[in-house]
Order: C-alpha cells, then sequence, then structure tokens
C-alpha cells in the first residue's frame, strides 16, 4: 500500500527540477481547464479531469497545468474542457471522454495541433 | 448523478466557490448506514437564501436560476431511505449533512472517490477527510501534507497524480472488501 513518506522522494525530485528551471512563470504556462460544475460533474468530467492529470504527470509535463473551474456555461455540451497555450487563443473542447484526452495530449499541447474534431460543429 | 462520490464532490466545489479556507469531510459507515457531512468556513448563506437553495422550484420565476447541486443530493438522500439536512450561517460557514442506507434498493453506489477528490486538492484551501468503515478510520489532510511538501505545490501534476493512487490503497484498505 501506498505510504505517504513517499511523497518526500517526489517532493525532493520535484525540489531539484524546479531548481533547474529558468524562472517559468504563469505566462509560459499552459493551462487545461475542466468545468467541474454540477453539470459537467453529472457528465463525466471527473474521469475526464484525472485522465489529464495522469497524461501530463506521465509525460513530464512541467509547465502544463490541469485546473477545475465552474460551469463553463453550456451545459449540454459537457464535459468540456478548455485550453490555454500561451500566446494563441483559448480552445475549446466538447463531449470530452477519457479516450479523448490521450488525443488532445498528443496532438494539442505536445504538437500544437487543434483537434477540431472535438470542437464545436457548426449546426 | 450514478456515484455519491460526484454529488460530495459536488457539495465540496460550493464551499470552494464560497472562498472556504478550510473545508472538512465526513464519511462515516456504521449499522448499515452510510453518513456525510462537509463542514466549510466559507461565506455561508442568509435564511431566506438558504430555503430557496433547498427547494428551488418553490421559488418565483422571476429569480435567477439557482443550481441543481443540493436539490440533488437532498434527493439522492431521501431516495434511499436516508436524512438531508443544510446549516448555515453568513459570514461563518456551512454545514451540510446526509445520510443513506447501505442496502436501500435506490442507493447510488459510493463510486471512485479518490478520484472525485483529486480536483478539490488545492494550494489555496485545506481539505481535510475523515473516512470511517466499521471503526476503521483513515485521515487526509493536506495541511500535514502541504508541511511535508515543504513549498512545492501540493495540486501539481506529480503530486495529484500520485495523491490519486495513495488515497485509492486507503480507502480500499479501510473498505476491507466491502463493496460501498
Ligand atoms: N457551502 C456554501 N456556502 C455558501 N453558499 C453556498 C454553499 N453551497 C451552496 N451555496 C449557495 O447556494 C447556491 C446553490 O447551490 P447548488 O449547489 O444547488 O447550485 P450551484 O452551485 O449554484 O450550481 P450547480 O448546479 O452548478 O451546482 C450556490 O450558487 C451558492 O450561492
Ligand atoms: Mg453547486
Amino acid at each position: 500500500m501506498k505510504s505517504i513518506e513517499e511523497i518526500m522522494a517526489i517532493r525532493d525530485k520535484m525540489k531539484a527540477q524546479i531548481s533547474n528551471r529558468d524562472n517559468a512563470d504563469d505566462s509560459t504556462e499552459t493551462r487545461i481547464v475542466v468545468g467541474l460544475a454540477t453539470c459537467g460533474i453529472a457528465a463525466g468530467a471527473v474521469p475526464v479531469f484525472n485522465a489529464f492529470v495522469e497524461e501530463v504527470q506521465k509525460r513530464n509535463l512541467e509547465n502544463v497545468r490541469v485546473v477545475r473551474s465552474g460551469c463553463l456555461g453550456m451545459c449540454k455540451l459537457e464535459p468540456m474542457v478548455e485550453v490555454f497555450v500561451p500566446g494563441e487563443e483559448k480552445v475549446t473542447y466538447v463531449y470530452i471522454t477519457p479516450d479523448k484526452v490521450k488525443k488532445i495530449m498528443d496532438d494539442h499541447i505536445e504538437k500544437g495541433k487543434v483537434c477540431s474534431e472535438f470542437l464545436i460543429q457548426e449546426a | 448523478m450514478r456515484e455519491l462520490s460526484l454529488h460530495f464532490l459536488d457539495i465540496i466545489t460550493n464551499s470552494i466557490k464560497a472562498d472556504a479556507k478550510n473545508i472538512r469531510f465526513y464519511i462515516i459507515v456504521k449499522d448499515n448506514v452510510l453518513n456525510m457531512e462537509i463542514i466549510d468556513d466559507g461565506k455561508g448563506m442568509s435564511e431566506e437564501f438558504l430555503e430557496k437553495v433547498v427547494d428551488p422550484f418553490k421559488t418565483t420565476r422571476t429569480t435567477r436560476n439557482i443550481g441543481m447541486g443540493i436539490p440533488l443530493l437532498k434527493q439522492a438522500a431521501e431516495a434511499a431511505g436516508g436524512k438531508f439536512k443544510i446549516e448555515s450561517t453568513l459570514g461563518k460557514g456551512t454545514t451540510v449533512k446526509a445520510s443513506f442506507i447501505l442496502k436501500h434498493i435506490d442507493r447510488a453506489p459510493l463510486g471512485n472517490l479518490a478520484d472525485a477528490l483529486i480536483p478539490v486538492i488545492s494550494e489555496n484551501f485545506d481539505f481535510f477527510m475523515h473516512y470511517e468503515v466499521d471503526g476503521e478510520i483513515f485521515i487526509f489532510d493536506t495541511k500535514e501534507i502541504k508541511k511535508m511538501l515543504d513549498g512545492v505545490p501540493i495540486d501539481s501534476q506529480e503530486i495529484l497524480a500520485y495523491l490519486n493512487g495513495y488515497l485509492a490503497d486507503n480507502i480500499k484498505n479501510i473498505n476491507g472488501g466491502k463493496i460501498l
């Protein structure tokens, strides 16, 4: 069973990384925002949130943060995810499931290519 | 909502929205009942507002659309033969209590509690959980973990990914084979 002492080892590894990095700040940070109001939670946003956390951690991406937010305004399209890449326009993905997370990570977060199939489709 | 864990997360996010600095979360399973309680020190609600929150359809059409999180939890508890209670004091904080009869046919499963709690772990406030099943207790306290982390943010992805496994392991251990 995992004991909380293991967290010390992760801490020490991270401290080394942080001091190696030259003053990374919020303006260089990519943010993945998952809508976690009632509508998002009911539609399955929790596994989506954790899939992003896991993928970011696995890929060792230091300048990417996964954060929760309230209702993103269109409850019918949940789970919704907003991606903010510094210097680029916000991208909003709709109906996201854990298996779509890997593609967003591969194409958008790692290669900068927006996954157009997950955008809001024009009627 | 398919899982009780998701209801609980939803209620905890209300506390976050109310600028709580300390959120305490209790789950106690004993004698065929699951009791849960969420206590926050956020901005609280007036008595009049509280009434509308619990029963949004009582309000007139002209008022703004009040959310569904609290009514859904109330409904889930009552459907499972349990009780629901919310108390709040403006400027002091809010307490939400709900109980569920474990073996009730209409009780939703607890589901993946570790997954549900990861989004509420933050540098900005503290989260305490007391998780108890048949007298076995697991305590999770971000205040303590932050001390151990010594400045490394608790909401960094490496830490969150680790804590998910840590929570899952410990919750499973306390459950002792019981499927909640
Ligand atoms: N812990 C709390 N402290 C202070 N105010 C609260 C708290 N919980 C709920 N409220 C108030 O009650 C309202 C209704 O809560 P509820 O969870 O039912 O819906 P909501 O959060 O507004 O929307 P959603 O449907 O996304 O949950 C909130 O908007 C907030 O004003
Ligand atoms: Mg709510």
